[in-house]
C-alpha cells in the first residue's frame, strides 16, 4: 500500500488529490493495475499534450474509473475505529506525559484554564436555555411587544402593550386561540386579620392558566380568576398569610378591597421570567369605570402585558398583519406618537431582545454572544498553547513516528494517535477545570447575576465532556498533521530533519493572536474600570455626601419626617417623589403658550428643604416656598434645558421667572432655574426637567446625617421607623451607594473582563515561557559556539529575545489601536457622559505586558547565555 | 444471456488478446484496438470489458514484473483460455454459416 520513495522524483506528478481519491474508492486487488495504466498514460500524455493537459487528462480518468466493478465495497467499521491501537496509544501518551513534566504541566494548567472558563459559560447557557421550557404550549404562545415612536426622539421598544389592544385581540382577531392580559399590581399591602404583608401582585384574566402551565393545587384553573376580586395565591404566599390554614375560600384585603382566595397555585419555578406570588382577577379592574377608561385607551402602553395562544396551525405572519392593520387604524388618530406591536415568541423572551419596561428578568442575547466571544478568546488561547508546545515538540516525536511509519502505521494511524493523546490531556484537564469551575461558580455568583444558578446537571456535564474532546481535537490535530507527514526514511537517517521547523510561522501566528486577545481583555479591563470610576465619582450637579433615602412604603411623609428629625444625627431632611441620579425617571408633557406644542419633562416632586439640602444651585430666582394650605402645587423649578426647548429667558432669566407652564391639566409658575444637572443615569443626555412643590406626593425621604457612628444611627432610625411602621422593614439607603449600584453592571464587567484577562495573560504567559524553554534549549549548542566566539551575554539574550519581543509587540500594535477604536467609537460613543481613554492607561498596559513578557523570556535566556559553553560542547 | 455470448466489442478485446498472444494488457491492447479499428477505445472502457472477460472465465489474468516506467506499478497481463477461444470459434462460425446463406447480391449489388 506505502508508495514506493523515490529518491529522485520525476519533475510532473499526477494531482495528488486524484491519486489519493483513487487509492480511496478502489478495490485493492485492482488498485495496482489500475494505477499504472493512469500512470503509463500520464506519462505519455506529457510527452504529447504538455504538463497542464496531462494531469487534467489523468484527474478525469480517475472519476471515470469509479464504476461498479472497481469500487471498493462499503466497510461495516468506520476507517478511524479499523486500525485502531487504543491501547498502545494510551501507552505511548501517558509516557510522552511523564517524559516531559514540564510541557506536560503547562498544557494541562493552560487547557484546564481555558476549559473551566468554557464550562461556566456552558453552565450559563444551560440556565439562559432553561427558562420557560415548563410551560407546555410554550411554542404555541406569543407576546405582543410595543415600538413606540414619538415626533422626537429614538423610537422606544417596551415589551408591554395597551391593553385596549389585548381586548381588540381577544374579540375580534382571526387565528388566536385564546389572550391573556397581565398588568402589575398596585405595590400596596394584603391584608388577612390583623397581619400585613407585601404582596407582589399581577392583575391577570381567567385564560391565565389555560395558556400558561402552572398548575394549581387548589381550586378551578377555569374559574379561578374569571369572578372580579378573586385572588389566586401561590403555596408559598398562601402560608405567608394563612399559616397552615386551608387558604381557599379565605378573604384577603387589599387596598380596601376584599379579594376571595379561588385558587392556590405550585410555587413558580426558578426559571420563569413571571415571577409574582399572587394573581388578581382582571376583571376586577373593569370594573372600576376610571381604571377601565385608562385600559381603554390606544397610547397607554406602559402598564399592560399581552400574551397570546396562538393555534397549532397557527400563522405568525398573517397575525402580524391584522396586528399591523389595528395599529394603522388606532394611529390614526394619534397626533405625535405612532405605536407598532409585534409578536414576540415566548422562548425568546428570557434571552432575546433588550426590552424596556420588561415584566421580570431578561437577558439580551447579545449579552449571552459577547460572553461566549470571551470565552471562546480563553478556550482559543489554551488550544493555542497546546497546539505551539506539540508542534515545538514534534522534534522530538519524530523518530517515534518514523519507527511507527515503517512498521506499517499508515498516515490516519499517526493523526489518530495524536489527537487521542490530545483529548486525553484535554480530558485529563477537564477533571483539573471541574475543579476549578466550582471556585469560579462561587466567585460568579457572588457577583450577583439573581438569573442563574450553574447547576450540574447530566446535560451540563455531558456538554463538559464534549467540550474537553473538542478541544483536545481542535488543539491536536494540527500538529498531529504535521507529524503524520513525517518521512521515516528522512527522521531516521539523519537526526532532526529541518523541514520540520515549517510550522515556525504558524506558531508564531499562534502567539499572536493569544497576545493579541490578552492585550484586549486587559486594556478593556482597564478602560472599563476608568468609566465606572468616572461615574461613581462625577459631580452630578447636587450633593449627595451623607444623604440617606428612605422610602415611604405608603407611610405619611409628614409624620415620618416630624419623627425622623428628632433624633440629634439628622441635620437636614426633606421629602421628594423619587431619587434622581439612578436613572429611574418620572415624566409628564409640558406645553408653553401653544397648545399644541408640547414637551417631554422629567419631573420630580419635592418639598422646601429638598433643594437647599442637595445643594442644587439656583441661577435665576428663589426656591419653593412652603405654603401650608391647599393652593401651594402652583410653584415649579425648571431647568436651563426646559429653557431651552421653549426658547425662554434667552435674554434674561429673570425675565423667565413667573411664566406659566401647563402640566397635567395644571398650570404651573416657574419661580426658579436650577443650573442643569443629572436627572437620569450619566448614559442619558440631561433633557428638560421640573421640581415642582408636591410634598403630598412624596414616596421618599431624604435625611443628612451627621455622625461617625453609623451602626449606631441606622440602629435608631430603625427603631423610630419602627414605631410608625409595624409591617416593612426600614429601607435606607446611603445615596452615594445608590448610585454606585446603579453603575454595578460596570463594575460586574470590568471584574469578568478582569478576570478573563488575567486567565488569558496566565495562559499565554504559560505558552511563552514553554516556547521559550524550547528555544533555548535547542539553541543551546549555537549559543555556546557563539559565545566560544567571543558573543558577549548581553548580546546572546538579545538574539533569543528578540523574536518572541518583535512579537509581542506587533501584537500590542494590533491590539491597542483596535480596543481603543472599539470603545472610543462603538461603546463609550453610546454614553451621554463618559470619562475620555487616557493614552497613559493604555501605555501602563502595555508596559505591564512587556515587562511581564521580559520577565518570562529573561527567566530562560539569561540562564542559557550564562551556561559554561565548554560544558555545553563536551557532549559532542 | 451473459456468459454465453459475446458482445461486439467483448469480441474484438477478446481477439485482440489472443492476437497479442503474451503481451496483452490494457494500455496495449488499448493501443492494438486503435490500430486495427481506428476507433478511439477509452481505457475505462477496455478495463471493464477486461474485467467482463475476466468474469466470464474467457481469459485469465496474472500480474507481470515490476518495471521503471508506470510509476514502478506492475502490469496485469490477460490470456486467452480454452473457453475464450472456443467462443470466439463460436463466434466466427454463426457469422460464417450466416455469411454462407446471404446470396451474393444481397451485400454486393455491384456483382
Amino acid at each position: 500500500m506505502k508508495r514506493p520513495i523515490d529518491p529522485n522524483p520525476p519533475a510532473h506528478q499526477p494531482p495528488r488529490w486524484a491519486q489519493q481519491f483513487l487509492r480511496w474508492y478502489c478495490r485493492p486487488e485492482l488498485l495496482e493495475d489500475l494505477q499504472g495504466d493512469l500512470n503509463e498514460y500520464f506519462e505519455r500524455n506529457l510527452l504529447t499534450k504538455g504538463a497542464a493537459k496531462a494531469r487534467w487528462i489523468y484527474s478525469l480518468d480517475v472519476l471515470k474509473f469509479a464504476r461498479s466493478y472497481t469500487l471498493r465495497p462499503p466497510n461495516p467499521t468506520p476507517y478511524f475505529l479499523q486500525n485502531i491501537m487504543i491501547g498502545s496509544y494510551l501507552k505511548t501518551s501517558g509516557r510522552s506525559l511523564v517524559r516531559n513534566k514540564l510541557f506536560s504541566v503547562i498544557n494541562i494548567i493552560g487547557l484546564s484554564i481555558g476549559l473551566s472558563v468554557g464550562l461556566l459559560v456552558i453552565a450559563l447557557i444551560h440556565d439562559l436555555l432553561s427558562y420557560d421550557r415548563f410551560h407546555q404550549k410554550r411554542d404555541r404562545i406569543y407576546r405582543i411587544t410595543t415600538t413606540q415612536q414619538s415626533s422626537q426622539g429614538a423610537p422606544e421598544q417596551l415589551a408591554s402593550t395597551s391593553a385596549k389592544l389585548g381586548t381588540i385581540c381577544q374579540q375580534q382577531v382571526a387565528g388566536i386561540d385564546d389572550v391573556v392580559l397581565l398588568r402589575r399590581g398596585t405595590t400596596g399591602d394584603v391584608q388577612v386579620g390583623q397581619t400585613r404583608l407585601p404582596l407582589n401582585s399581577l392583575w391577570a384574566n381567567g385564560s391565565f392558566f389555560n395558556i400558561f402551565t402552572f398548575p394549581l393545587s387548589e381550586g378551578n384553573e377555569a374559574t379561578a380568576l374569571t369572578e372580579p376580586n378573586s385572588i389566586v395565591l401561590t403555596q408559598k404566599a398562601a402560608h405567608k398569610l394563612f399559616g397552615d390554614v386551608d387558604a381557599l375560600n379565605q378573604t384577603v384585603r387589599m387596598d380596601s378591597t376584599d379579594f376571595r382566595v379561588t385558587g392556590v397555585m405550585k410555587d413558580i419555578p426558578f426559571f420563569s421570567h413571571l415571577q409574582f406570588e399572587a394573581l388578581t382577577s382582571y376583571i376586577t379592574l373593569t370594573r372600576n369605570p376610571a381604571i377601565n377608561q385608562a385600559l381603554g385607551t390606544w397610547k397607554n402602553v406602559s402598564d399592560t402585558y399581552v400574551y397570546l395562544l396562538l393555534p397549532a396551525t397557527g400563522d405568525v405572519r398573517k397575525l402580524q398583519v391584522s396586528l399591523d392593520k389595528i395599529s394603522e387604524s388606532e394611529n390614526a388618530r394619534l397626533k405625535q406618537t405612532r405605536i407598532t406591536t409585534h409578536l414576540q415568541p415566548l422562548m425568546s423572551i428570557f434571552l432575546g431582545q433588550d426590552l424596556h419596561n420588561e415584566i421580570g428578568h431578561s437577558v439580551p442575547s447579545s449579552v449571552l454572544w459577547v460572553i461566549i466571544g470571551l470565552a471562546m478568546a480563553a478556550i482559543l488561547s489554551a488550544c493555542f498553547n497546546y497546539t505551539n508546545l506539540s508542534i515545538a515538540r514534534s522534534l522530538r516525536r519524530s523518530r517515534e513516528v518514523g519507527v511507527r511509519k515503517v512498521l506499517g502505521a499508515v498516515r490516519g494511524q499517526v493523526v489518530l494517535q495524536f489527537v487521542v493523546e490530545a483529548v486525553l490531556i484535554a480530558l485529563l484537564a477537564l477533571v483539573v477545570s471541574v475543579g476549578l469551575f466550582l471556585g469560579l461558580r462561587t466567585a460568579f455568583l457572588a457577583l450577583g447575576p439573581s438569573f442563574a444558578v450553574l447547576d450540574l446537571s447530566p446535560v451540563v456535564i455531558i456538554s463538559f465532556m464534549v467540550l474537553a474532546i473538542l478541544v483536545g481535537v481542535l488543539s491536536g490535530l494540527l500538529p498531529a498533521v504535521s507529524l503524520a507527514r513525517i518521512n521515516p526514511l528522512q527522521v531516521l537517517k539523519n537526526a532532526p530533519a529541518l523541514s520540520l521547523f515549517r510550522h515556525v510561522n504558524l506558531r508564531k501566528a499562534l502567539i499572536f493572536l493569544q497576545y493579541t486577545f490578552s492585550l484586549c481583555f486587559i486594556v478593556s479591563t482597564v478602560i472599563i474600570y476608568t468609566q465606572y470610576d468616572f461615574f461613581i465619582s462625577k459631580q452630578l450637579g447636587f450633593t449627595t455626601e451623607h444623604i440617606v433615602n428612605i422610602p415611604l412604603q405608603g407611610n405619611p411623609g409628614d409624620r415620618v419626617k416630624k419623627e425622623i428629625a428628632q433624633l440629634p444625627e439628622v441635620n437636614g431632611i426633606s421629602q421628594s417623589q423619587m431619587v434622581t441620579g439612578l436613572g429611574t425617571s418620572l415624566g409628564t408633557y409640558v406645553k408653553y403658550v401653544d397648545p399644541q406644542d408640547s414637551t417631554f419633562a422629567n419631573i420630580n416632586g419635592i418639598d422646601e428643604q429638598y433643594v437647599p439640602l442637595h445643594g442644587y444651585q439656583l441661577v435665576a430666582g428663589r426656591n419653593v416656598l412652603s405654603k401650608p394650605g391647599s393652593d401651594n402645587s402652583g410653584e415649579i423649578l425648571v431647568n436651563q434645558q426646559l429653557l431651552k426647548r421653549f426658547n425662554l429667558g434667552t435674554g434674561n432669566l429673570q425675565q423667565v421667572l413667573g411664566t406659566r407652564l401647563t402640566a397635567d391639566g395644571e398650570t404651573y409658575q416657574i419661580v426658579g432655574v436650577l443650573k442643569d444637572f443629572h436627572y437620569g443615569s450619566l448614559y442619558q443626555k440631561i433633557e428638560p426637567t421640573l421640581f415642582r412643590y408636591a410634598p403630598q406626593d412624596a414616596t421618599y425621604l431624604n435625611v443628612r446625617l451627621q455622625t461617625t457612628d453609623w451602626p449606631a444611627t441606622f440602629a435608631r432610625l430603625q427603631a423610630t421607623w419602627h414605631s410608625l411602621d409595624r409591617v416593612h422593614p426600614l429601607i435606607a439607603n446611603l445615596y452615594q451607594d445608590e448610585i454606585q449600584q446603579v453603575y454595578q453592571p460596570l463594575s460586574i464587567m470590568s471584574k469578568v473582563i478582569g478576570s478573563l484577562a488575567f486567565l488569558t495573560i496566565f495562559i499565554a504567559s504559560l505558552g511563552l515561557f514553554g516556547m521559550v524553554v524550547f528555544t533555548a534549549e535547542t539553541r543551546l549548542k549555537e549559543v555556546s559556539v557563539r559565545k566560544v566566539l567571543g558573543a558577549s551575554e548581553f548580546s546572546l539574550v538579545y538574539l533569543l529575545s528578540k523574536g518572541f519581543l518583535g512579537l509581542l509587540l506587533s501584537a500590542a500594535a494590533l491590539a491597542l489601536p483596535l480596543t481603543y477604536w472599539l470603545f472610543d467609537q462603538i461603546i463609550l460613543s453610546q454614553i451621554a457622559y463618559h470619562a475620555p481613554i487616557s493614552v497613559f492607561d493604555l501605555v501602563g498596559c502595555l508596559v505591564f505586558f512587556m515587562g511581564l513578557a521580559l520577565l518570562i523570556i529573561g527567566s530562560r535566556t539569561i540562564g542559557v547565555a550564562r551556561s559554561n559553553p565548554a560544558q555545553v560542547l563536551k557532549a559532542e | 444471456m451473459k456468459g454465453t455470448n459475446l458482445g461486439e466489442f467483448e469480441e474484438l478485446v477478446l481477439l485482440t488478446i489472443a492476437a497479442l498472444i503474451n503481451d496483452a494488457y490494457s494500455v496495449a491492447v488499448c493501443d492494438e484496438l486503435k490500430k486495427h479499428t481506428g476507433r478511439d477505445a477509452k481505457l475505462g472502457v477496455v478495463h471493464a470489458v477486461l474485467n467482463r472477460l475476466e468474469e466470464k472465465g474467457l481469459v485469465q489474468s496474472s500480474l507481470g514484473e515490476a518495471t521503471s516506467t508506470r510509476g514502478g506499478k506492475r502490469k496485469r497481463f490477460y490470456v486467452i483460455n480454452n473457453t475464450g477461444k472456443a467462443a470466439l470459434l463460436n463466434a466466427k462460425e454463426i457469422r460464417d454459416g450466416l455469411w454462407n446463406i446471404i446470396p451474393d447480391f444481397v451485400i454486393n449489388p455491384s456483382l
